[in-house]
């Protein structure tokens, strides 16, 4: 019998590791020994960790007493241990099966299927769970043939862009022929260089189901004729780099990968390629670039990678999630994928939901599901009852979307048309304490130094455009910004080299298409409505709802704030420094801004 | 109790153990030959010595028959490497988006105030040095900072203090 214990990124800040181990040592000491403590990749649920499920029965913030109430009580006495499960929010309903919760009742998990109920250490449950067989059944179909079943699914780049991937794959194949002399090696190229701020798909799946990904590439590898795949990882995703690794030498002495492949006499080897944190190496000639050890810089396509990548030889770069949907398309057959989906976005996307909303965490949902179907019945909603104002998505390639687009269905191309983008998916909600002047300045702020310099547009525009939030942020607003924003973000986008600067102004256009009053606000009456522009805001007591509890004056940083008890407190402008600890720390909400 | 360290990788060594000039050589003829080595090199060297030394960099350009120019570029493009050394305890605050809109700045001012110095400084007494990261892919327990090896998550400015003083006493960056 087997207890998972989700040991993803999140569960493993939240504590799982310590529970997992609390976990045995209770199974020993009651001497229980039918069971196995099976460390899983992330089950999506992030915020609830660390998350425990013995027997299909789904136990959530689990900590060191709990885990071994778990054992004494569920495993031993065979009582559910009601204080550890999911209480609805709204109702607070117990929940006893994941599959009650709501966060996962809408999703369609197929990329994520096997995340969090497999050991992702472990080969055996990759295969017994079905792994593998795509490989199998890739090896008796000729190349052409996979990539057709490719094209009948209309499978689109996952990383963002939604370039057709059979297409992609076609073209480094036909690179083949016509080459004179002989043999030209190939390279099949997995971008897991996830630098979004705000998006952790891949490093979920990485970390939960490595072999999907490595089984995806080897059938890129068998369609493209390749024969060396690299997976370029963050850095700064250590777990995901070990899994991986792991995974690569479990395939390899399994005969998945490597010489003489299951008996077919094919040969194909993947290696890791750390990245060293640049965002910019998400694209796919920088990634190049820097895996030829140099700056990462993008250059002008064409040629694409199909052509001349990876040591100037045909190349097929595609992302950790299109890679892990590469078995499925191949499993089920292009045509039942195709059956998923809007007509001209089919499958499912991995979405990292965030931010201001009550279940944060991966949810995989099939394309065309509309944003308020996600953000209140898979994420159930707006924190703390709060005002929805907007939902940030596809990161700083993406845009903000207000209100009246919470009908809009979600695919590529509605997306683009509203204003915003796919990208890796992140999405991240906000409410009425996010100001929208202050959030397109984070997000330039990003791209901004992130830049690789090497295109003109992006790197001044984007600096300028910078200056031109950054004073208005500090109250010095002019009259015109707002068509300069305009102007320069659009020249930006049209003329600058690389993805990163045809998107860079992206999150400041569209704020300013759907929340130009806010800069109106911003510039003309020096006023910010959230709270959040220091300049533009004044943090102040309203006397006839302070109680004198003087909790404020205890909390404040830099001693700000004056008052006898039970009497009315008062904050001196001069000194106050906008921290806004005592809004949070003011029982009778008598501070404000 | 068991815990895996599997940020140990990319984390910096502090304690900067030199490697005596023969290994570095061995390392060096490792990566030579790879078109594209020179990344990991200085990986590997960086996780050695804790930073990357002009001595070193000259080393490596030498060997590697590259300009210092050309290695002084890859080192200073991305932000992995540095070429001063950190402190005791490296704290690195998830300036993400959802960290972001979780109040990630107020953390970050709250260090920069506690410790007295800007982000990407070391304090004088070499305990503590405050990096941003752009995410490190916790966002649903937003905000979040990693101290060494440790992830914290849904910080507080209540909490800075105490995870101060927590490794104030004992750093398990060694």
């Amino acid at each position: 019998m087997r207890i998972l214990v989700c040991t993803g990124t999140g569960c493993i800040s939240s504590g799982s590791e310590n529970v997992g181990e609390a976990i045995k040592e209770e199974l020993d000491n009651q001497g229980l020994d039918k069971y196995d403590v099976i460390y899983t990749g992330c089950q999506g649920f992030c915020e609830m960790g660390p998350l425990v499920i013995p027997d299909d029965t789904f136990y959530c913030e689990v900590d060191e007493e709990g885990a071994r109430k778990i054992v004494r009580e569920h495993l031993k006495n065979s009582n559910i241990v009601k204080e550890l499960l999911y209480k609805d929010p709204h109702d607070d309903k117990l929940a006893t099966k994941r599959e009650e919760i709501d966060f996962y009742k809408k999703q369609k998990r197929l990329v994520l299927e096997r995340c969090g109920l497999i050991d992702p250490e472990n080969i055996s449950d990759y295969i017994l769970s079905g792994g593998y067989m795509a490989l199998e059944k890739s090896l008796q179909m000729k190349p052409e043939e996979i990539i057709e079943e490719l094209k009948k699914s209309s499978l689109r780049g996952r990383g963002g862009g939604g370039f057709p991937t059979w297409l992609k794959w076609q073209y480094t194949r036909e690179k083949n022929t016509g080459l004179k002399e002989g043999y030209q090696e190939k390279y099949v190229v997995c971008n897991a260089d996830e630098g979004d701020p705000g998006a952790f798909m891949d490093r979920s799946i990485l970390e939960g189901d490595p072999h999907a990904v490595l089984e995806g590439m080897i059938i890129g590898g068998l369609a493209v004729g390749a024969d060396m795949g690299l997976i370029y990882v963050r850095a700064e995703y250590p777990l995901a780099v070990k899994r991986l690794e792991e995974a690569i030498s479990d395939a390899k002495e399994k005969g998945y990968l490597g010489y003489n492949i299951l008996n077919s006499g094919v040969f194909f080897d993947i290696k890791i390629k750390q990245g060293a944190g640049a965002f910019v190496c998400g694209e796919e000639t920088a990634l190049i670039e820097s895996v030829h050890g140099n700056r990462g810089m993008p250059r002008p396509r064409p040629p694409f990678p199909a052509e001349k990548g990876v040591h100037d030889s045909p190349t097929i770069l595609n992302n950790v999630e299109t890679f892990a949907n590469i078995p499925i398309v191949i499993n089920k057959g292009g045509e039942e994928f195709a059956s998923l989906g809007t007509k001209e976005s089919k499958g499912t996307k991995v979405f990292a939901l965030t931010g201001k909303v009550n279940n944060t965490g991966l949810c995989e949902v099939p394309m065309g599901i509309s944003l308020k179907e996600i953000i209140y019945d898979i994420g159930g909603g707006v924190k703390d009852d709060k005002e929805f104002k907007a939902v940030q998505i596809g990161g700083p390639s993406g845009g903000c979307l207000p209100k009246d687009q919470l009908d809009l269905s979600i695919d590529y191309d509605s997306l683009i048309e509203a204003g915003a983008m796919m990208g890796s998916g992140g999405l991240v909600v906000m409410d009425e304490a996010t100001c929208m002047v202050d959030l397109s300045r984070f997000f330039l702020n990003f791209t901004q130094s992130e830049s690789c310099g090497k295109c003109n547009p992006c790197r001044e525009g984007t600096k300028r455009l910078l200056e031109i939030l950054n004073r208005i942020i500090d109250g010095n607003g002019q009259r015109d910004d707002i068509k300069t924003l305009e102007r320069l973000g659009k020249n930006v986008i049209n003329s600058s080299l690389c993805g990163l600067g045809q998107s860079a102004p992206n999150p400041v256009l569209s704020t300013l298409r759907y929340f130009e009053n806010e800069y109106i606000e911003h510039i003309e009456q020096k006023y910010c409505r959230a709270g959040v522009c220091k300049n533009l805001t004044s943090i102040k007591i309203i006397p006839e709802k302070c109680i004198g509890c003087e909790l404020c004056k205890k909390h404040c940083p830099v001693e700000a704030i004056t008052g006898e008890k039970k009497e009315a407190h008062e904050i001196d402008p001069g000194i106050c420094t906008k921290c806004r600890v005592c809004i949070e720390k003011c029982p009778s909400r008598a501070i404000t801004h | 109790m068991k815990k895996t360290n599997t940020a140990k990788r990319i984390d910096t060594k502090v304690q900067a153990n030199n490697l005596e000039e023969n290994k570095i050589r061995k390392l060096i003829d490792e990566y030579k030959e790879d078109q594209g080595g020179l990344i990991p090199l200085l990986q590997k060297i960086q996780e050695e010595e804790g930073y990357l030394s002009r001595d070193r960099l000259e080393m490596i350009a030498n060997e590697m028959n590259l300009s210092l120019a050309k290695v002084m570029g890859v080192v200073t493009f991305y932000s992995q490497f540095h070429l001063t050394p950190k402190g005791e305890n490296v704290i690195r605050v998830c300036m993400g988006t959802a960290c972001h809109v979780k109040g990630a700045g107020q953390i970050m001012e709250k260090l920069q105030n506690k410790l007295e110095i800007e982000t990407g400084e070391t304090t004088p007494d070499g305990k503590f040095t405050i990096d941003a990261v752009s995410c490190i892919g916790a966002c649903g327990l937003a905000p979040v900072a990693t101290i060494n090896h440790d992830t914290h998550g849904k910080l507080t400015t209540d909490k800075v203090n105490d995870l101060l003083d927590e490794y104030d006493k004992g750093s398990d960056n060694k």
